[in-house]
C-alpha cells in the first residue's frame, strides 16, 4: 500500500497555515510577548546586572531569550493540540484512511514554520537593539539551527503532554509550571549564582545547554562556568533535544494510536 | 469469510468503561442497501456501537465486520468504505465549508483537483454553495449538520453511519436529510442510523434494533415491533369522569379483553382482534348503558409506545419481547 505520510502531513500543514491566514493578528501578538520580555529585562531589570566574564548584559540576554522563546513554544503546541483533540474534527481524521501520524507531523511542521518566523523576528529586534554575532554567518546559522532543534524537541513534549492532559483546563497547570522551569536556567542569570541544588538543576536544564551553546557560537558573553555541563554545552545542546525527541516522539505517536481505547 | 448479503455483522459486542458495561453483548446484522435503525434511550450504547464500527473505538469483546472487513484487524480497509456523521460535528470550525471538504478530499487522496471538484459538487448538493469564506464556527446548527453530512459523503461510502443525524434540525432540515438518506440508499448505500425520533426510524428504517442498557431488547421491522406489543386497540374517552369505571366494564365485556383506564384523560381502552366489529359493539353497549362518549377511536400502537414498553420501565415486557 502506498505510504501517504508525506502527502497527508502536507495536507495537515496546509490546514494549520489556513488557520493562521484567518487570524494574522495572532502572530504579532505571539511575537509581542518575547519582544516585550527582552525589552523589560534589557532596559528595566538588566541595568544593574553585570556579566562575570565582562561584556554587555544585553548581549548575554538575547541568546538566552531566543532559547526561552523556543522552549516556551511547548505551550502553544500543547494548547493547539488539546483544542484539536476536543474539536471533534479529529474523529473524522481518525475514521479516514489517512496516515495516522500525519495529524501530529502536520502540527509539528506548522509550529516549526511559525517558530522559524518568530525566531527571525526576534533576531531582527535584537539587531535593532545593538546585539551582534561575532563569529561569522555560518556559526550564527548553526546557532539558529540549535535553537530550532530545541523547539522541535519541546514541540513533541507539547504534543505528548497535550494528549495526556486532554482537556484545556489541565493545560493551564503546564502554563504555570513552565515559568519556574524557564527561570531555573541560565537564561537571565548565571546558574552558579543560584543556591546549590537549584544551580545544579539550572545548569542541567536543556534550555541552559542551548543558551550557553548559542552564546558561544554567536560570540556573546557567557559566565564561562567550569563544570562539565558548562564546558560541554554544544554537545548537550544537541544531545538533550535528541534524547527528548527519542522519548517523547514515540510516546506521542503511541498515545495517538491509543486514542481508540 | 465475507458475507456478501450482510454489510454489517456484529456478534457479542462488548465494551466497558471503567467497570461499567456500556455494551453487554450486542448482535446486529444489516443487509446491503437497507437502512437499519438503532433506537434506545440516552446512554443505551448507540453511539458506542457506531464508534466501534467506524474504527474510532476498540471493543473489549465480540466481533464486528463492516463491508466484509474486521474493524480491528482491517481498520484501514473499513475506513476506505465508510462515511461517518457523528453525534457531534466533526468539522474544522476555523475553516470554511469549502476548505473543510477540500481538506477531507485530499486526505481521501483524491488529489488537489479531484478534491476541489468533489467539494464544489457536495456544496452545491447540500445548498451550501454560497457560504463563501465564512468559517464553520459562524454557521447555523442546520448548516453545520448539512456540511457534516456532506463531509461524510466525500468518498461515496458503501456504508454510512448516521448518529442522530437530525437532532437540532427544523422540520425542513429534517426532511432534507431524510431525502438525502433515501437517495443514497437508492444508490446502493447501506445506512446504520441512530435516532431519538421514532418517527424518523418509522420513516427511514427497514429494520430496527431497540437497544437498552447495552443489549438488544428487540429487533424487527417497524410493523413487527408494533405488532409485538399487541395490535390494534379501541380507545374511549368519556365525558363524565364518574362514568369511567362503568365504561371500562362495558368495554371489557364488549371486546372480551381486560380494559385499562387512565383517569387523568378520562380514557379507557382494550386490545381488539376484529377491528370494526369491536368498534360497533363497544359503541352500541356504551349507548345502552347510558354512558356519554366524548371520543372513540381505533388505534395502531406508535413506535413511541413500543419504545416505552420495551425499554427501561417496561422491564417485564422486555423478557417476552426477545425474538
Ligand atoms: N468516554 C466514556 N467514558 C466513560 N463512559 C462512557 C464514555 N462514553 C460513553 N460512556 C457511557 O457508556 C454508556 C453508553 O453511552 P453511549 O454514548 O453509547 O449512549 P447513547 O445510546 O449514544 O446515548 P445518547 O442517546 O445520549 O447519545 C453510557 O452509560 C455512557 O455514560
Ligand atoms: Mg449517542
Amino acid at each position: 500500500m502506498t505510504n501517504w505520510v508525506l502527502t497527508d502531513s502536507w495536507t495537515m500543514t496546509r490546514r494549520g497555515l489556513a488557520h493562521r491566514a484567518r487570524r494574522p493578528g495572532q502572530m504579532f501578538v505571539g511575537l509581542a510577548f518575547p519582544v516585550m520580555m527582552v525589552l523589560i529585562f534589557a532596559y528595566f531589570l538588566g541595568g544593574g546586572m553585570r556579566v562575570a566574564g565582562g561584556g554587555d548584559y544585553k548581549d548575554f540576554l538575547i541568546p538566552g531569550m531566543l532559547a526561552l522563546t523556543m522552549a516556551f513554544g511547548l505551550e502553544s503546541t500543547m494548547v493547539a493540540l488539546t483544542q484539536d483533540l476536543n474539536r471533534g474534527v479529529i474523529d473524522r481524521f481518525r475514521a479516514m484512511p489517512m496516515a495516522p501520524s500525519a495529524v501530529l507531523v502536520g502540527r509539528s511542521v506548522d509550529d516549526m514554520l511559525e517558530s522559524a518566523a518568530s525566531l527571525l523576528a526576534m533576531v531582527g529586534v535584537g539587531l535593532l537593539m545593538g546585539w551582534r554575532w561575532h563569529n561569522g554567518f555560518g556559526e550564527a546559522l548553526y546557532a539558529l539551527g540549535l535553537l530550532l532543534l530545541l523547539r522541535f524537541a519541546m514541540l513533541w513534549i507539547g504534543i505528548y503532554l497535550g494528549m495526556v492532559a486532554g482537556k484545556p483546563e489541565l493545560v493551564q497547570a503546564v502554563q504555570i509550571l513552565i515559568w519556574p522551569i524557564g527561570f531555573l536556567s541560565n537564561v537571565f542569570t548565571s546558574a552558579e549564582s543560584m543556591p546549590g541544588w537549584l544551580g545544579a538543576i539550572a545548569e542541567w536544564n536543556p534550555m541552559s545547554a542551548t543558551a550557553t551553546a548559542v552564546r558561544e557560537l554567536f560570540g556573546n558573553p557567557g559566565w564561562n562556568g567550569t563544570t562539565w555541563a558548562a564546558t560541554h554545552a554544544q554537545l548537550l545542546a544537541v544531545a538533550w533535544p535528541v534524547a527528548l525527541l527519542a522519548v517523547f516522539g514515540p510516546l506521542a505517536v503511541r498515545r495517538y494510536r491509543g486514542l481508540s481505547h | 469469510m465475507t458475507d456478501t448479503d450482510h454489510v454489517i455483522v456484529v456478534e457479542g459486542l462488548r465494551k466497558t468503561y471503567g467497570d461499567k458495561p456500556a455494551l453487554d453483548g450486542v448482535d446486529l446484522t444489516v443487509a446491503r442497501g437497507t437502512v437499519h435503525g438503532l433506537l434506545g434511550p440516552n446512554g443505551a450504547g448507540k453511539t458506542t456501537v457506531v464508534r466501534i464500527l467506524a474504527t474510532l473505538l476498540r471493543q473489549d469483546g465480540g466481533r464486528a465486520e463492516v463491508a466484509g472487513f474486521d474493524v480491528r484487524r482491517d481498520a484501514d480497509a473499513v475506513r476506505h468504505r465508510i462515511g461517518l456523521l457523528g453525534q457531534h460535528a466533526a468539522l474544522d470550525e476555523e475553516l470554511s465549508g469549502r476548505q473543510n471538504l477540500e481538506m477531507f478530499g485530499r486526505l481521501y487522496h483524491l488529489g488537489a483537483r479531484g478534491a476541489a471538484a468533489r467539494a464544489a459538487e457536495l456544496l452545491d448538493r447540500f445548498g451550501l454553495a454560497d457560504t463563501g469564506r465564512k468559517a464553520v464556527r459562524q454557521y447555523s446548527g442546520g448548516m453545520r449538520r448539512r456540511l457534516d453530512l456532506a463531509a461524510s459523503l466525500v468518498l461515496a461510502p458503501e456504508v454510512l453511519f448516521l448518529d442522530e443525524p437530525t437532532t437540532g434540525l427544523d422540520p425542513r432540515g429534517r426532511t432534507e436529510v431524510w431525502n438525502a438518506v433515501r437517495s443514497l440508499v437508492g444508490g446502493g448505500t447501506t445506512v446504520l442510523l441512530t435516532t431519538q425520533y421514532l418517527e424518523e426510524a418509522d420513516q427511514l428504517a427497514d429494520r430496527i434494533s431497540l437497544l437498552d442498557a447495552g443489549r438488544v431488547a428487540a429487533e424487527g421491522t417497524p410493523d413487527e415491533l408494533k405488532a409485538r406489543i399487541g395490535g390494534d386497540r379501541v380507545d374511549v374517552v368519556v365525558r363524565h369522569a364518574d362514568q369511567l369505571d362503568a365504561a371500562a366494564a362495558v368495554v371489557t365485556a364488549a371486546v372480551g379483553a381486560d380494559a385499562t383506564t387512565d383517569p387523568d384523560g378520562r380514557r379507557t381502552g382494550a386490545p381488539v382482534a376484529d377491528r370494526v366489529a369491536a368498534l360497533t359493539e363497544t359503541l352500541r353497549a356504551l349507548g345502552a348503558a347510558g354512558i356519554e362518549v366524548e371520543d372513540i377511536a381505533l388505534r395502531r400502537p406508535t413506535l413511541d409506545e413500543v419504545f416505552l414498553r420495551l425499554t427501561g420501565a417496561g422491564a417485564t415486557a422486555k423478557e417476552d419481547a426477545t425474538v
